[in-house]
């Protein structure tokens, strides 16, 4: 109030009082106008969950809870469970991630830290433009390209490599189809390489030179300072970097939907075929005559909806307790 | 309806003052949606179609499910699907439905030395190969089927379709037909509970993963196969007799098949009876109302439908599906005489 109040006699002295009304009304219409913006996502959000809850009603109302804990997926029988697709959604995230971030990090200290200045531009547009492919020619070029070579050369060699290795042997066992899970991980992996990527360059890029050179001065190795200087001062940036790859790994439809096999069972391989939420919506929405049959289809939707949800939050309580042990 | 009515007035008052300048009235598009597998041949037509008669097709390629919803709704003038409706839903609904145009789902294989048409299967060594029962190429199931063709111990991937697909329908349908096994563990419908395999999706999903997969089998629509040098099939059909897919053989299923005793013309043309008969036929069904709102807009349609039947056979050919043999023709244009009819109760169709 003190401030304003100054800041009023000051302007009085300067600048005419018209022109202060001037300036009060172009605060108020812009205060007006950014609140509108954001109630608008609000309703747009609760929007979209109504509908879904709406949607999905029946097929919980049918299965209840079992449509949670049920792998069958029958549109004969109508009999419905998600189990298959919430499993291969998560499994082929965490596999995207497993393999995304080390090498999404890599890059990004190599161009902040490491890389000659000629090389930093062409390096930082290729990430760039590998975000910008739409994600159906990474479902066809997975088809086309990855799926059978990775069937010829690669997955050959891991089954023979782990045959017989207890856990590992099961986790990569059978015929080497070429495409399946592993096979929609690693595309999932490519894709969200760019969004790791660039944000953690981005942030890497704030931590303040002299942080950087007083380390080096006292004679710390490049891995020293990227371990005990950049990572600790960007770890909120890092993450919030990582939870966007993931964000795009949960919800990729086109991709996965070519090379994952879509078939509804979990498998004790990796190897073998799957699906996940968002490929089944895709596969079988057009053709889901029944109520029920669409209704299902919906309600897997919601699931989605609340497992990126979940991540969600559990990446805000991840931030939390790091900021608490910061401040300790 | 307010709508409907003020866009008639519209087009009719628009009509009238063409009619000074013009000598005739601009016709209106005739609307579809449905069936994806009718969609190629469905756009090749309108084109020739509007240029011959001015009238044009707009015809959204949706799926059969978003067909029959649409048609339900009232939205569009017809809707097409893959799979007929049953003669109670039809009524209930006040619907009628006709076949427009064939074609033929061929099993396709990817076996080293194994050339197109070389391979013989029937339908219990194909129900084993997709429950998972016959796993290996050189299964006596199938050796005995071909004595003559060297098969090697290669094991066998099964690839579907992963979206919803009538070609998914007509090929589970023929199994549940021939077996029984089949019929009661699987049964059939656009999309089905795969015992075992990989999905892909569409046609040309199946097509590439079986080429990548030594050993593998699917099954595609019989235009795709062809215009992908994939290695087909040939089939043993009901009678016994071992069948090529051709426009021969897919006509026959349709000729002998007993379209007078099929009630709302439901009958799905899989396994039908006759020496060269071919076992995997289907037909997009096209489904309009028996009192349509808009009697005009209909007739526009079956006009369309009338002329496709007579002159669409040549572009059909071209694009590998099979025009209807002109008994069935006939049986479908006496069925628009009979139950298509305006308020006043007059046939639309004479």
């Amino acid at each position: 109030m003190n401030q304003v109040a100054s800041v009023a006699s000051y302007s009085s002295t300067n600048v005419s009082s018209s022109a202060l009304r001037r300036h009060t009304l172009w605060d108020a219409v812009l205060r007006n106008a950014t609140r509108t913006a954001a109630i608008t996502v609000l309703l747009l959000l609760s929007g979209v969950i109504i509908t879904l809850i709406d949607g999905s009603w029946l097929a919980f109302k049918t299965f209840g809870f079992g449509f949670l804990t049920t792998e069958k997926w029958n549109p004969v029988t109508e009999k419905f469970g998600a189990l298959a697709p919430i499993y291969g959604t998560v499994v082929t995230s965490i596999i995207a991630m497993v393999i995304g971030i080390p090498i999404s990090i890599g890059i990004a200290i190599f161009i902040t830290e490491l890389c000659p200045r000629a090389l930093k531009r062409p390096i930082s547009t290729a990430i760039e433009l590998l975000a910008g492919i739409p994600s159906i020619i990474y479902g066809i070029w997975g088809l086309f390209v990855l799926a059978p070579f990775l069937q010829l050369h690669v997955q050959p060699l891991i089954i023979s490599t782990f045959e017989g290795v207890p856990f590992l042997g099961s986790l990569f066992a059978g015929p080497p189809y070429g495409i399946g899970v592993f096979t929609a991980g690693i595309i999932l992996s490519i894709m969200v390489l760019p969004y790791i990527t660039s944000v953690t360059r981005d942030v890497f890029e704030t931590v303040p030179p002299t942080l950087k050179e007083s380390a080096y001065a006292l004679g710390c190795t490049t891995w020293e300072v990227v371990n005990k200087i950049v990572l600790p001062f960007t770890r909120t940036g890092v993450i919030g970097g990582i939870m966007l790859g993931l964000g795009r790994a949960l919800g990729e439809t086109m991709a996965v939907t070519f090379v994952i096999g879509n078939a509804h069972r979990i498998s004790g391989s990796l190897l073998a075929p799957g699906t996940t939420i968002s490929a089944t919506i895709a596969n079988e929405f057009t053709e889901a005559e029944s109520a029920l049959y669409s209704s299902s289809l919906v309600a897997l939707g919601l699931l989605l909806f609340v497992i990126t949800f979940i991540v969600l939050a559990c990446a805000r309580l991840m931030l939390y307790r790091l900021q608490q042990k910061a401040g300790r | 309806m307010s709508i409907v009515n003020k866009a008639v007035l519209r087009n009719l008052s628009v009509g009238a003052a063409l009619a000074l300048s013009a000598p005739m009235a601009m016709a209106v598009d005739i609307s579809g949606a449905g069936s994806t597998f009718f969609y190629p041949i469905a756009s090749k037509w309108a084109d020739t179609y509007k240029k011959e008669t001015n009238v044009g097709l707009n015809y959204q390629s949706i799926g059969s499910g978003g067909g029959i919803k649409q048609i339900k709704a009232g939205t569009v003038t017809f809707g097409a699907s893959d799979k007929p409706l049953k003669l109670e839903e039809l009524n209930a609904a006040g619907l009628i439905q006709f076949p427009a145009v064939m074609g033929g789902v061929v099993p396709v294989v990817n076996l080293k030395g194994v050339t197109p048409g070389q391979l013989t299967l029937d339908g219990n060594a194909l129900t084993g190969i997709f429950l998972g029962q016959i796993t290996s190429w050189n299964d006596k199931v199938i050796k005995s089927l071909n004595p003559n063709v060297n098969l090697p111990a290669t094991k066998i991937a099964v690839v579907h379709r992963s979206d919803g697909s009538g070609t998914t329908f007509l090929f589970t349908d023929y199994l549940a037909k021939v077996n029984s096994e089949w019929r009661e563990a699987v049964g059939s419908n656009s999309a089905v509970e795969w015992p075992v395999g990989i999905g892909a999706k569409g046609n040309e999903g199946v097509a590439g993963v079986v080429k990548q997969t030594d050993g593998a089998i699917g099954y595609v629509e019989f235009a795709y196969a062809k215009q992908n040098q994939m290695s087909y099939t040939k089939m043993i059909n009901k009678s016994g007799s071992v069948v090529a897919p051709d426009a021969d053989t897919f006509q026959a299923a349709a000729a002998n098949a007993d379209w007078s005793k099929a009630p709302g013309f439901f009958l799905i043309l899989t396994d039908q009876a006759g020496a060269t008969s071919w076992p995997i036929v289907g037909a997009p069904f096209v489904i309009v109302y028996k009192q349509p709102k808009d009697p005009v807009a209909l007739l526009e349609a079956l006009k369309f439908f009338d002329w496709t039947y007579r002159k669409g056979g040549k572009q059909a050919d071209e694009l590998d599906y099979v025009p209807m043999p002109a008994a069935v023709i006939e049986l479908i244009e006496t069925s628009w005489k009979n139950n298509i009819k305006d308020a006043s109760g007059q046939p639309i169709w004479k």
